[in-house]
């Protein structure tokens, strides 16, 4: 089993539900990533999703934005995300990494060289963004040929046929995207979600994570109900952007504390 | 060729181009487009208001002048001008605005948005919404907002809310960024009216078959003017849809060739450019579709520059990247000094303002001419016509307006 499939299998028999935060590589600096992503775990974290910086983050509200802005003045490349994430697993063997972001990074780099690099550095699955289905022939046959997951995207917009596509593709978990628009938004429809996931369930047996649009412990609980697992992005980026090099250690790790004892309410 | 020559496939992509890479929320509205598209474009009633249009309020067919004193001046091939620059709004921009914002009216929508560059494509959105009765939001590049301050002032007479874009480069591949934001978070009130033939499929078809006009219109006229086709076309090519527009009825014209011209800045050796295709710039996604893109050895989007608002791009149409690998168009760049000095002679030779985007295609037909024979004819597409420009000519020649 993979490290994703176990950390899903053990909260399942706990009852629990995913806390999956996500930060941007080399925010707020590329020393602090891999401290930032060990204080997650501690905090209470299940999967980490690792962000890879790309200039045109379409999908992405302004706080993602200037993270990335940050991260990519700082020199951050996709070559130094996967550096970051094999000096976290010398740590941490058993915390499931995905890598979120953008296809051209990885285009640059060639899918098969960025797959095998992903199995060597202990990369568990990859979102990319801006790739769905219809693109991802060449993506799906090296990351699998490297057992690593393709994560994809789900939206309110999705329909039932595309619900099955992607049901056939994907691997670890499946995203839902809570609402139309970028990461960080702030209209968040909790009954639009609580109506689509019955829809998703009757195509997908993957568990369903949560994400877009969810800012403090109440939302992240009440989202929380109504699936397998919360994704955090903004808000905690948002944490680091406030914080100084000396306390976004403590700050990001308080932060996820207070998610992770509202989303043990569910 | 005639036989061989059919893109895009049915998956929207121009061989290994092109494509449909957005985000999940939006593939069921680009479908959805695609199907809608589809339906209407072989409809009559569609095609006729379409013509209708075209010709009662863009002034269209746009004529086909001979530069006879530029051309005489430079002693070789003969230089005719597709007079692009006289249709409503001064560019070919308004022929797509028509066709997408009739699309957007059967469609059911009553928003729509637009990124711009060098302002035309906002201008040409900002006068259908006006003309069919929409609600119109623009986004461009503050850099852009400064640089085309005419064009923000008429899209604001002409009722459209225009958005300063302050992320990145500032220019237009961010004023692309925000829109696509605007259009995710607005997917089922909002049109979005893409302005150049690249993004996701259906984009690159569908305002390449709304430019068509310009070829099919020359390709009648050249004929009735000079008794036969021209031996060249050339056009300008930021995302390359007034290039597309003529070059596309020309494909299967075997006799003709086709030259598109890119901004080389300060020249490509200086690596500030907008010439992904005459740099050989490698292969990329962005904006939905995988083109020729300029960007850095981790794939992250470099900034661009031209001296031309609407060439300073570091993408292109994804039919131009096929074009050029099938070797069946050629692709070369002009730099800015280049085009000024073909802005200048256009200005005094033939009392006619060119845009600077399109005094890029004319430059380059003023290097080839004198080394051709005098009954050599090149067809040059003035795409759009100089007043935006007005301020950044007069900075570069140190006037103050």
């Amino acid at each position: 089993m993979s490290r994703i499939q176990v950390t899903f299998a053990k909260l399942k028999q706990q009852r629990r539900k995913a806390l999956i935060p996500f930060i941007t590589a080399g925010d707020p600096s590329q020393q602090l990533t891999v401290p930032l992503l060990h204080a997650l775990v501690e905090a209470g974290a299940d999967v980490l999703e690792l962000g890879v910086p790309f200039s045109d983050p379409m999908a992405d509200g302004p706080t993602i934005q200037r993270a990335s802005e940050r991260a990519l003045k700082h020199g951050m490349s996709l070559r130094g995300v996967l550096e970051m994430v094999a000096e976290f697993r010398k740590q941490d063997a058993t915390t499931p990494v995905v890598l979120m972001g953008y296809g051209n990074p990885i285009e640059a780099m060639g899918w098969e060289t960025f797959a095998r690099r992903c199995a060597e550095v202990g990369v568990d699955g990859v979102l990319t963004v801006d790739f769905p289905p219809e693109e991802s022939h060449d993506a799906f046959e090296h990351l699998q040929a490297h057992g690593i997951d393709p994560i994809f995207l789900l939206a309110p917009t999705t329909n039932d046929a595309r619900i099955q596509q992607v049901a056939k593709l994907a691997r670890g978990y499946v995203y839902y995207v809570s609402l139309k628009g970028v990461t960080g938004a702030g209209h968040l429809d909790l009954d639009a979600i609580a109506q689509k996931i019955p829809q998703l369930r009757k195509h997908i047996s993957l568990p369903i994570g949560v994400g877009f649009g969810i800012r403090d412990a109440a939302t992240a609980l009440a989202v929380a109900k109504l699936c397998d697992g919360v994704v955090v992005g903004s808000r905690i980026v948002q944490e680091i952007e406030n914080s100084t090099e000396q306390n976004v250690v403590a700050n990001v790790g308080k932060l996820v504390k207070e998610l992770r004892l509202a989303v043990d309410q569910a | 060729m005639a036989l061989t020559y059919n893109y895009p496939d049915s998956t929207g992509h121009f061989g290994i181009f092109g494509g449909t890479y957005m985000a999940e929320t939006l593939i069921p509205a680009v479908a959805e487009l695609s199907r809608q598209y589809l339906r209407y474009r072989d409809d009559p009633e569609f095609k006729a208001e379409f013509a209708y249009e075209l010709k009662h309020y863009v002034g269209r067919p746009s004529p086909v002048y001979h530069a006879r004193r530029l051309s005489d001046d430079l002693g070789g091939a003969q230089i005719y001008l597709k007079r692009e620059d006289l249709n409503h709004t001064g560019a070919h921009k308004i022929n797509n605005a028509i066709g997408q914002a009739l699309l957007a009216k059967r469609m059911g929508k009553k928003r729509v948005i637009a990124e711009t560059g060098a302002g035309m494509h906002g201008v040409a959105t900002a006068t259908v919404a006006a003309r069919f009765g929409m609600e119109c939001v623009v986004y461009m590049g503050a850099e852009d907002i400064q640089r085309q301050a005419a064009n923000v002032f008429r899209m604001k007479l002409l009722g459209a809310t225009v958005v300063p874009v302050e992320s990145g480069s500032k220019t237009l591949k961010d004023a692309c960024n925000e829109a696509i934001r605007d259009w995710v978070t607005n997917v089922e009130s909002t049109f979005y009216i893409f302005g150049t033939a690249a993004g996701p499929h259906p984009y690159p078809m569908m305002v390449r078959d709304f430019q068509c006009v310009i070829g099919n219109e020359a390709k009648l006229q050249m004929p009735e003017m000079i008794g036969r086709q021209p031996d060249a076309v050339i056009a300008c090519v930021g995302g390359g849809s007034n290039a597309i527009g003529l070059f596309y009825p020309y494909i299967e014209e075997k006799n003709v060739q086709i030259i598109g011209v890119e901004a080389g800045g300060h020249g490509i050796a200086s690596g500030k450019h907008a010439a992904p295709l005459t740099a050989n710039a490698k292969v990329g996604v962005l904006h939905g579709n995988k083109v020729y893109l300029i960007q850095d050895e981790n794939g992250q989007i470099i900034e661009t520059h031209s001296i031309s608002a609407g060439l300073d791009y570091p993408g292109v149409g994804p039919e131009h990247c096929l074009l050029k690998d099938m070797g069946r168009a050629q692709y070369v760049a002009i730099n800015d000094d280049e085009a000024l000095a073909a802005f200048d002679a256009l200005c005094r030779f033939e009392g006619i303002i060119p845009a600077l985007e399109s005094s890029h295609a004319l430059a380059h037909a003023m290097k080839i001419a004198p080394t051709m024979s005098k009954d050599k004819v090149l067809l040059v597409n003035l795409s759009g016509r100089g007043d935006k420009d007005m301020n950044t000519v007069a900075k570069l020649k140190g006037i103050t307006l």
